[in-house]
């Protein structure tokens, strides 16, 4: 037996070599690129606006093509588009992650709350669950956005995140229905862990890539909702994020001139770079989080 | 006599994620006509591996890169299975050897009444008119004692386990096969279905007299329906003989402490012992004899050398270098039924 | 006479199936005594392993009562409760789907240990878990303790299944049918296994199987109960039973069992 001391770390009931995710992450190509490209995104996004010097508006520099002074052009009001699209990273991922996380919160507890217990709290949360599918996402964001200015990342991560978790609640509850028939569950009622202990550090840690997986998926969701609501104009532009520079581009009809392309398709491609980032990035969820496939 | 099925120096492989593992070592033995022979072993000895690739039934990732499987015709010619052309092994498989796999729960069609499976199953191999088809279904059912009104118009569901293992047997027969190749034919079922099947498989041996090779993990089975008996270990045969020879003075350590591993019904509170240790990955095998770190008479030269088959007996063999110090006390061999209890010690 | 320290008085199962009312436990009592084994035995269907579960107290039987130390389980509460819990375990038959695949041995064995404070931080439930492993034979304990399920044989499992159901120093265990996906060779490890915990532990055991042999061997010094068709139809002490049968159902499954010896197999052939 080789006796190699090994980084471990003990995480959730199982021991994980710390050298492990990396390795695992490296095990599926496209999983890795998308973890890079994400990394370097969210890098981007969080470190650039330090160093970018302020937007200068200049009148006589509007809608320039790329060039020197502006790699990417400049925009209607002559700002440039490259500086903008580094701050505008920041805003749009920070929404994201928090609709994201809230989503995923109250899907995982309540679909495996009523799954597990069943009973009339699993009628309540489904009956809850249905009648939030139903309601119009977009004609409520309108209307919401008409009665309030919905202008701080708190206050739309929130809304957005509440109408993102029914579909997730509902696989969340399949599973775990399927899971809490298996064995290792019986026996851990039998060894009397209790109700929470079973659903959170007994079955949902089988569920842990699943999770993370719709995690993912629900952030692209939200942003794709949140880049909507700025496009639309339901959101206020307080600044110069990637929604906003494609509200702009459309109101101030920046796609209708071949000099102003950029000013449309730099967000357009951030945002698109950004997304298929996170997609690919769960193909190497599966392979960090088995313990099968992470030992070699 | 001539033997039925020859099968020489059969070397099977798989394609794995960790390379190339073979799950059968060079396996060698004869089949005689009417004979049946049982395949012993534990999980992962390749015994049903072994009975896969006899009618290359073998999955997509099975091979066998070297060995031969040679069949006697009744006329007398001698074919290699291994190098049949598909045209042929589909008119030699079922006609003139048949398999029934293991677990009858999932081998029939779900969707498929018996009669419509076993009317598919002749129709595949040769032309018939529908009622001598009717008939020959008929008739193969009787003769595991089915009641064919009953099953034929059956779905699979609608049947016990019994039942469906006695189905896949009569499927097997449809044809008149020379030889049978069983899969573990009593695992899962209850034990007075287990002796149910064992005495139709007896009956139809002496009716229809085919060879038989079954394999199987169960050992008192080999008792019940063998004549000869190999013992596999690690993708070998490691112990080949007569039923009595392997049940009353086996020779290979591996044989001895299966035999001490199974608890007889009758008499008193044997001794019995476990084997220590557990079967080798085929990946990583022991050098030398694959048995030698679970083995109480291992010397020095079972780790240098892996042991071939050799004499041990008139037509019992082993694998072993020390055979001659093996040893097996047979205690209690009780004659009779549990009431008239006359012990001897063997 | 000590008091059984758990017993199934009357106790039914039914289901309610389309095609009538299915009897699956009928009218059944049982008596655990402490530190005794009692081996159901059966065919498939014989109702066995619901007996089992209601023993558990997994399920609530439709008709009678099981009793642990004289209370009715499914009236205890709280304390009550939670001291029955403890003291009977259970043990599956798949040792593949009874260990949780994202937790190694350590998790599994310590998550008990410190959830019911039998232990009290890291250092001790480590050292404890040594303890129990040691107890199953699993030796070197420390080479098992961070594996996981997938690492490990089926046998292997079965006894970390058994550690874990230590862990809360059981009076009882129920085992359904813990050695049917063994190997052959090593079932008979994993009975004696459980033999030391009786011996050493003083243990009672409620033996499930579908092997005669097996329920002789693991019960030689204790009772014997035949099922068939949800009912009791035979039950004494094992070598009574197994040797001397008086039900006729007891009687035709010792005739069906094949035994590991062609003369007598061929002379009871000839002989029916």
């Amino acid at each position: 037996m080789k006796l190699k001391k090994e980084l471990v770390v003990r995480v959730g009931g199982g021991s994980l070599r710390l050298l492990a995710i990396p390795e695992a992450l490296m095990r599926s190509k496209a999983g890795f690129a998308g973890f890079i490209v994400f990394v370097l995104l969210v890098l981007l996004a969080i470190i650039g606006p330090l160093f970018t010097p302020q937007l200068v508006t200049d009148v006589n520099a509007v809608y320039l093509p790329p060039g020197g002074a502006h790699w990417l052009g400049t925009d209607s009001e002559g700002r440039d588009i490259l500086v903008q699209m580094i701050n505008g990273g920041r805003p749009v991922i920070l929404v994201g992650v928090l609709a994201g996380a809230i989503s995923t919160f109250i899907a995982i507890v309540f679909g495996s709350l009523g799954a597990y217990l069943g009973g009339w709290v699993d009628s309540v949360i489904v009956s809850v669950t249905d009648i939030v599918l139903t309601v119009p996402q977009i004609i409520l964001l309108a209307v919401l956005a008409s009665l309030y200015t919905l202008d701080s990342p708190w206050l739309l991560a929130v809304i957005l995140g509440a109408f993102a978790w029914p579909y997730l609640l509902r696989s969340v509850r399949a599973q775990v229905f399927s899971l809490k028939e298996r064995e290792y569950v019986e026996a851990a009622q039998l060894l009397d862990l209790g109700t929470p202990h079973i659903l959170f550090r007994e079955i949902l840690p089988n569920m842990a890539s699943f999770i993370m997986m719709n995690f993912v998926v629900t952030m692209t969701n939200a942003i794709y909702a949140l880049v909507g609501l700025y496009f639309l104009g339901l959101a206020p532009i307080v600044d110069d994020n990637w929604g906003a520079m494609l509200n702009k581009a459309w109101t101030r009809g920046a796609i209708f001139f071949s000099d102003s392309l950029f000013y449309v398709l730099a967000p357009i491609i951030a945002i698109s770079i950004l997304q298929l980032s996170l997609v690919t990035m769960t193909r190497s969820f599966e392979e960090i989080v088995n313990p099968r496939l992470r030992q070699s | 006599m001539e033997p039925i099925l020859s099968v020489r120096d059969l070397v099977v492989e798989y394609k794995t994620g960790a390379g190339p593992v073979r799950a059968v070592r060079g396996v060698s033995f004869d089949l005689y006509p009417h004979e049946s022979l049982a395949l012993i072993g534990e999980s992962g000895c390749g015994k049903t591996t072994l009975g896969l690739a006899l009618l290359r039934l073998l999955p997509k990732l099975g091979s066998t890169p070297s060995g031969e499987v040679l069949y006697r015709r009744p006329d007398g010619q001698v074919v290699d299975l291994l190098k049949l052309g598909r045209e042929e092994l589909r008119r030699f498989r079922w006609s003139e050897a048949a398999m029934v796999f293991q677990g009858a729960m999932n081998s029939l069609n779900p969707l498929l009444r018996v009669r419509d499976q076993m009317r598919d199953t002749v129709l595949a191999h040769r032309r018939m008119p529908g009622d001598e088809l009717r008939r020959l279904t008929e008739d193969v059912l009787r003769k595991v004692q089915l009641e064919p009104d009953r099953v034929l118009p059956a779905f699979p569901h609608e049947l016990s386990g019994g039942m469906k293992q006695r189905v896949l047997i009569a499927m097997s027969l449809l044809l008149d096969p020379q030889v049978l190749v069983l899969d573990e034919p009593t695992t899962a079922l209850d034990i007075r279905t287990q002796r149910a099947i064992v005495d139709v498989l007896h009956e139809l041996r002496e009716q229809l007299g085919f060879a038989m090779i079954f394999v199987s993990h169960d050992l008192p089975l080999a008792a019940e329906l063998a004549d000869r008996v190999a013992t596999m270990y690690a993708g070998r045969i490691i112990e080949l003989g007569g039923v009595r020879d392997l049940f009353y003075q086996p020779r290979h350590p591996y044989t001895v402490g299966l035999l001490g591993a199974v608890p007889p019904v009758f008499g008193d509170l044997p001794e019995l012992a476990s084997i220590p240790g557990g079967p080798p990955s085929l990946l990583s095998l022991p050098s030398g004899c694959p048995f030698r770190p679970r083995c109480g008479h291992a010397q020095a030269d079972c780790e240098t050398a892996d042991p071939d088959l050799i004499a041990v007996g008139p037509g019992h063999t082993a694998a072993c270098h020390h055979s001659d110090r093996v040893t097996f006390q047979r205690k209690a061999a009780i004659i009779g039924t549990p009431d008239e209890k006359v012990s001897s010690d063997g | 006479m000590a008091e059984p320290l758990l017993s199934l008085d009357a106790v039914s199962q039914v289901f309610h199936t389309r095609s009538g009312q299915v009897h699956a436990v009928d009218d059944v009592s049982l008596d655990l005594e402490p530190g005794q084994v009692l081996c159901l035995v059966g065919e498939s269907g014989s109702g066995k392993t619901t007996t089992a579960r209601i023993a558990a107290g997994l399920t609530k039987p439709t008709g009678g009562k099981v009793l642990f130390q004289g209370r009715d389980i499914h009236t205890l509460t709280g304390v009550g409760f939670t001291e029955f819990r403890r003291a009977v375990q259970y043990i599956h038959q798949d040792p593949y789907a009874s260990l949780n695949p994202v937790r190694d041995v350590f998790g599994t064995l310590a998550t008990p240990l410190r959830r019911h404070r039998i232990v009290r931080g890291r250092e001790q439930a480590w050292q404890k878990a040594i303890e129990l492993l040691s107890e199953v034979d699993l030796t070197p304990p420390e080479n098992f303790l961070t594996k996981y399920p997938h690492q490990l044989s089926g046998g292997q499992r079965q006894r970390v299944a058994v550690a874990r159901a230590l862990t809360l120093q059981p009076r009882l265990i129920i085992a359904d049918e813990a050695t049917s996906m063994l190997d052959v060779s090593i079932r008979i490890s994993l009975l004696n296994v459980l033999r030391k915990l009786r011996d050493d532990l003083g243990v009672a055991f409620l033996f499930i199987t579908h092997d005669l042999a097996l329920a002789k061997y693991f019960g030689w010094h204790g009772t014997t109960a035949v099922m068939h068709q949800g009912r009791v139809v035979e039950a004494g002490p094992t070598p009574a039973v197994i040797n001397n049968p008086t039900h006729d159902y007891t009687k035709a499954l010792l005739q069906a069992i094949p035994v590991p010896d062609p003369d007598l197999a061929r002379l009871r052939r000839v002989g029916t």
